[in-house]
């Protein structure tokens, strides 16, 4: 789940100080469960937007936001809307704007900042648990992550600044070491904890990632 | 060109044995603080310095302590050479890369930093700069190991270099950290990542210092008992509240409360005084590094008061 949070009004209408008229762009998936991006907010954010003297053109929920080929489809059947439009507002990940930056020449703006991916915790709460760092050591920290859930991301133990299992930067939230150990001293692991881990490869990939599969000979 | 020579070339000298010999030797090591100050005006740290140099071994330099940007740890460590004191260099990987922290330490090397004190960093949001990047690349274990591939004559990326260098090598370890079982694994890798010597976290139950040490004995280190001074029941506290791994009991909460008004300073010391011989007289630790926190004046007082001097020894 990719985590968004929205941006305060007055900077949209900043974004927006050109444009007259806006087509909406709403996701259907990430941006709807954290509630910056469905329909309700889609609505609520044309009624805004007319309150403030927009004319909103029209909008799109697209199924999956990050989806470039699905949303250039979604596009061309709001070829009209879009037209009319000054500008495009997407309600979506930072993956999702630049989508719609492939789907249309249109100035396109961002109605939400991209924060994490995050684990759904419950309704509205979500929580970091992975950063995407392309080289997953989950195997040696009893499937807790240390680059993402320690603030420093350290690899070889706790800092200095670990308090009673939290962190000292946000009693909130447990220090990654402290679960760490107490899940491998669970599983008998604790050899895995002392083991060395070397300085981390921050190139797995180059940036930015592009990944092609290979299709199979023959195939489809 | 060996480095004896390039320092002899540079016009460096040592008036002091480095931390290394003095521990060889069998001596009670003391070590003090630098705090470089917030900006170019480097006067009060020159006249801490010339306090200091002939009463400790080596003073430690803090690298941006507690993330507050600071006069750099490298140029005051060099400042501590030309004015005849030892410098122990304080590194962190808070805001330097692996490149950064390898010429960071090519440089201190050929002028004529001798050890350095390996830090993983505080967290940036603890700060002055809450919004800078936090760099974190290597962390103390991997600092540690990192050098030792430069003594070796090559560098992080297995690239051999022109010649090796040599360090004599610090790490920290946090003896009242809760729980203390993670603390002491990773004490156990930085040991045997290369740290040749252990300075503590401030520490002020010595009962629970002791029994620590025990632990910490089994391992081929030696070890410096690290000692903030006490300045007010309410700094006490606020360590006790704020500061993570740092207890202060409560029996020396009460004495500082006690103390006569505007005095309280000086039970501060009498209590660190205090420590330093019971350290001494017990054995606890190989040594004491004493940090005054911007009080760096009263360390004579301290050392007096405790009955060591380092040229008595």
């Amino acid at each position: 789940m990719i985590v968004t949070r929205p941006k305060a009004f007055e900077v949209i209408l900043k974004e927006l100080e050109d444009a007259k008229s806006v087509f909406l762009v709403g996701c259907g998936d990430c941006a709807t469960v954290c509630q910056t991006g469905g329909e309700d907010q889609v609505k609520e954010m044309t009624e805004k937007l007319t309150a403030e003297g927009k004319t909103v053109t029209g909008n799109v929920i697209m199924e999956t936001g990050c989806h470039e080929l699905d949303l250039k489809k979604e596009f061309r059947a709001h070829k009209d809307e879009l037209e009319k439009a000054d500008a495009v507002m997407v309600m979506s990940c930072g993956a999702g704007t630049q989508s719609a930056r492939s789907g249309t020449d249109k100035p396109v703006f961002p109605a939400n900042d991209t924060m994490f991916l995050g684990n759904v915790m419950r309704v509205g709460q979500f929580e970091e648990k992975c950063r995407l760092c392309g080289e997953c050591i989950l195997d040696m920290t009893g499937a807790v992550c240390p680059v993402t859930r320690c603030h420093k991301g350290i690899l070889n133990g706790p800092c200095g600044g670990t308090n009673e299992g939290k962190c000292e930067v946000d009693p909130d939230k447990d220090c990654a070491w402290t679960l760490i150990y107490q899940q491998l001293e669970k599983e008998g692991k604790l050899s895995k904890m002392k083991e060395y881990q070397p300085p981390k490869n921050w190139n797995p990939e180059l940036k930015p990632g592009r990944i092609v599969l290979e299709r199979e000979k023959g195939g489809e | 060109m060996s480095v004896e020579t390039v320092w002899k070339e540079l016009n460096i000298k040592h008036a002091h044995p480095s931390i290394e010999e003095v521990l060889a030797s069998g001596k009670f090591l003391v070590s003090g603080e630098i705090g470089p100050p917030k900006g170019p005006d480097v006067e009060e740290v020159i006249e801490h310095i010339d306090l200091l140099k002939d009463k400790v071994h080596a003073m430690n330099i803090t690298d941006n302590q507690s993330s507050v940007m600071r006069y750099p740890s490298l140029a005051t460590a060099l400042m501590i050479l030309e004015r005849g004191g030892e410098p122990n260099l304080q590194i962190t990987c808070r805001d330097r890369n692996r490149m950064s922290l390898e010429n960071e330490l090519l440089f201190a090397y050929t002028r004529g930093v001798r050890s350095v004190l390996c830090l993983t960093g505080d967290s940036v949001p603890v700060g002055d700069h809450k919004d800078a990047k936090s760099v974190f690349d290597l962390e103390s274990v991997q600092l540690l190991n990192m050098i030792r591939g430069m003594e070796e004559g090559m560098d992080l990326g297995g690239n051999e270099m022109n010649a090796p260098v040599k360090f004599f090598k610090g790490a920290i370890v946090t003896p009242e950290a809760h729980p203390i079982e993670p603390q002491l694994i990773k004490f156990e890798k930085k040991v045997e990542a290369g740290a040749q010597w252990i300075q503590t976290q401030a520490i002020y139950d010595m009962d629970n210092f002791a029994e620590f040490m025990k632990t910490a004995r089994q391992y081929p280190v030696k070890l410096q008992a690290g000692l903030v001074l006490l300045t007010s029941a309410g700094m006490a506290k606020y360590m006790n509240a704020n500061v993570p791994g740092v207890t202060v009991p409560q029996d020396l909460i009460d004495e500082m409360a006690a103390s006569e008004k505007g005095k309280a300073i000086d039970t501060g010391i009498k209590i660190m005084a205090r420590h330093i011989k019971r350290i001494r007289e017990e054995n606890l630790a190989d040594g004491v590094h004493i940090m005054a926190i911007g009080k760096e004046g009263v360390v004579p007082r301290i050392l007096e008061e405790a009955e060591l001097d380092i040229n008595a020894l």
